[in-house]
């Protein structure tokens, strides 16, 4: 076979599938248990250094939201 | 260690001095005889500092690098913006090109191009991926300064770049114009710059990476493998600037479109994403609004954007197949786009109050509305019918321009803004009024801006699909370039205001860091909301 069937051959079958199986896990990988306390913890990072506003807690942040 | 730097900087100088001499073409002995003159300037700085006692290890954030960045993206921004409203005007008033080979639109045009987006769009990325990366790892810069050689190489890739452009060198692809040498020095650049940015993770004390450093290395690495395929080519002599790339025909233009559409996607999007994600949290005091979902905004945006770049080749010689399988994938795109836009500005729920007192604020809010616009925008010319009257028209410039002007310039308006207080100690900005008119002469510039584009593109499209009854073209190309001036000239209008409010931008950074009238103004970073 030439290069091009080579390559065309493995994108359509191999390629696509194990991208598409990396996606999918990728995505749920997110909603296993345990995953929201780290989200939690990891989307307070950027409060942690040096800012001299305390890190708002997940409490506030709720309250904020229904208000 | 140090005699190894004096010897290789002295070989560089004498080799580069050589070529120089050897050069077939101007561009190529001009650039040779700034790399030698670079070159030479660092082998006399480092012969003075040879032999010190060394300098006590730096501890705390390697800000420096950024201080430099913010300057440098300040001073490009500017530069780029001129160039650009200078080639806006001269579409209108042609008598601008001053009939010399220097300062035609074709020269200028790639020399705007790159200035606004590798020169103003990188060393903001640059600068903010520093800053970010320390604060959000806990931990100073990986490799000393090897972020200095990223930065001083950056700049020196610019120049290279910009002169070439000028005098005549390109490899004719879009947003990849620079020639081999100038390529082979970016790549080096780019893994010093991999090298720092990965090792600063690698040694970070948070357990997480946070999410905008997934972008920005996700940026990084994209950006390194298309530069590098994109960029195959082969110098015609190693003394001549020319060189012939491997691939040619389709092949040749479905590498270039693949590269130019993840430009797009990787350095102006993803990468400004990791901005977004740090900055306007900060700004707004407040956490992400959904962590899960900036994780599958990564993800979805780094599968989708990579198979987009065919959009780019309706109707060519490109098998229709992969122009189908470019168009579905753009369409695609949008969700993931609008989930990012939708988790950054509902970060600002229950902080919209802060709208009324922060300027800096209201530029992200303005941004993430031209990144929801523009990825609205875009998959829907990338529509094969609707490319058929878009292609090839203003109303790709116009939307090109929105995405930049309103998406990439406001985030990084207000990156600086965020910026400039910090890195140089400043309880706040000089003028909170000065912002504010920054923020209004750039709205208004982008409207006048993409309005007129919008009107003066679908008139030529249409101009140029206008048949008769005989089935007869109606139109000469010359009559839309004459239906067009009005529309040329309310663009360069709005470019003039958007180059305003930049100028007014710099003087309040620079008032602000050289601390002037601090106590007259209101603090900006904090405004304090009124309830």
């Amino acid at each position: 076979m030439d290069t091009y069937s080579i390559f065309r051959a493995f994108a359509d079958s191999w390629g696509l599938l194990a991208m598409m199986l990396f996606f999918i896990g990728a995505i749920l990988m997110l909603f296993r248990p345990g995953a929201r306390a780290m989200h939690h913890d990891a989307a307070n990072i950027p409060f942690r250094d040096d800012a001299p506003h305390p890190a708002p807690t997940n409490t506030d942040v709720k309250g904020d939201r229904d208000a | 260690m140090e005699i190894i730097k004096l010897i290789v900087l002295a070989m560089i100088a004498v080799l580069a001095a050589m070529a120089a001499n050897f050069g077939q073409d101007w561009p190529y002995s001009v650039h040779m005889f700034i790399v030698m003159a670079c070159a030479f300037y660092l082998f006399v700085k480092a012969l003075q500092k040879f032999g010190d006692p060394r300098a006590p290890v730096d501890t705390g954030y390697q800000d420096d690098v950024v201080r430099a960045g913010v300057i440098a993206t300040s001073f490009w921004g500017i530069a780029g913006f001129l160039v650009g409203v200078y080639i806006a005007f001269q579409l209108a008033f042609p008598a601008l090109n001053l009939d010399l080979p220097f300062t035609t639109f074709g020269r200028l045009r790639p020399l705007h191009t790159s200035a606004v987006i590798f020169a103003f769009g990188g060393n903001a990325l640059i600068a903010t991926s520093f800053y970010i990366v320390q604060r959000t790892c806990g931990a100073r810069l990986w490799g000393g300064n090897l972020s200095w050689f990223v930065f001083w190489g950056y700049q020196l890739f610019i120049v290279l770049a910009a002169t070439g452009y000028l005098l005549g060198a390109t490899q004719s692809k879009e947003y990849a114009e620079p020639e081999w040498y100038v390529d082979i020095w970016l790549t080096i650049v780019w893994v010093a710059y991999l090298a720092v940015y990965l090792g600063t993770i690698i040694k970070r004390k948070e357990p997480h990476i946070y999410v905008a450093n997934w972008f920005f290395l996700a940026f990084i690495v994209t950006v390194a493998m298309l530069h590098i395929v994109n960029n195959l080519s082969l110098p015609v002599s190693i003394f001549s600037s020319k060189s012939i790339q491997l691939f040619s025909g389709v092949q040749d233009a479905l590498t270039q479109w693949w590269y130019g559409h993840n430009a797009v996607g990787f350095f102006l999007t993803a990468g400004f994403l990791g901005m977004m994600y740090y900055f306007v949290p900060k700004q707004a005091q407040k956490p992400v609004f959904s962590y899960k979902l900036s994780i599958i905004h990564f993800w979805s945006l780094i599968f989708l954007y990579i198979w987009a770049g065919p959009h780019h080749l309706h109707y060519t010689a490109l098998p229709d197949w992969a122009q189908t399988l470019g168009m579905v994938f753009s369409i695609m795109l949008w969700m993931p786009s609008w989930g990012g836009m939708i988790n950054g500005l509902m970060t600002l729920n229950g902080a919209w109050d802060k709208l009324r007192t922060d300027p800096v604020l209201k530029m992200m809010v303005l941004s993430l509305a031209f990144y929801g616009m523009s990825t609205f925008e875009g998959p829907v010319m990338s529509i094969k019918v609707v490319n058929s009257l878009s292609h090839y028209t203003d109303w790709t410039i116009g939307h090109v321009h929105s995405g930049a002007l309103g998406w990439n310039g406001m985030i990084t308006f207000a990156a600086l803004y965020y910026l400039t207080p910090r890195l140089w100690g400043r309880a706040r900005l000089y003028s909170t009024a000065m912002v504010n008119w920054h923020f209004w002469l750039a709205t208004i510039g982008i409207i006048f801006y993409a309005a007129s584009m919008w009107v003066t593109g679908i008139m030529e499209g249409l101009m140029w699909r206008e048949v008769d009854a005989q089935g007869f073209l109606v139109n000469s190309f010359a009559d839309t370039v004459a239906a067009k001036f009005p529309m040329y000239v309310v663009r360069g209008t709005g470019g003039l205001m958007y180059l305003a409010g930049a100028i007014i931008m710099c003087v309040n950074l620079w008032l602000t860091a050289r601390g002037v009238g601090q106590t007259h103004t209101q603090p900006t970073a904090q405004a304090i909301p009124a309830e």
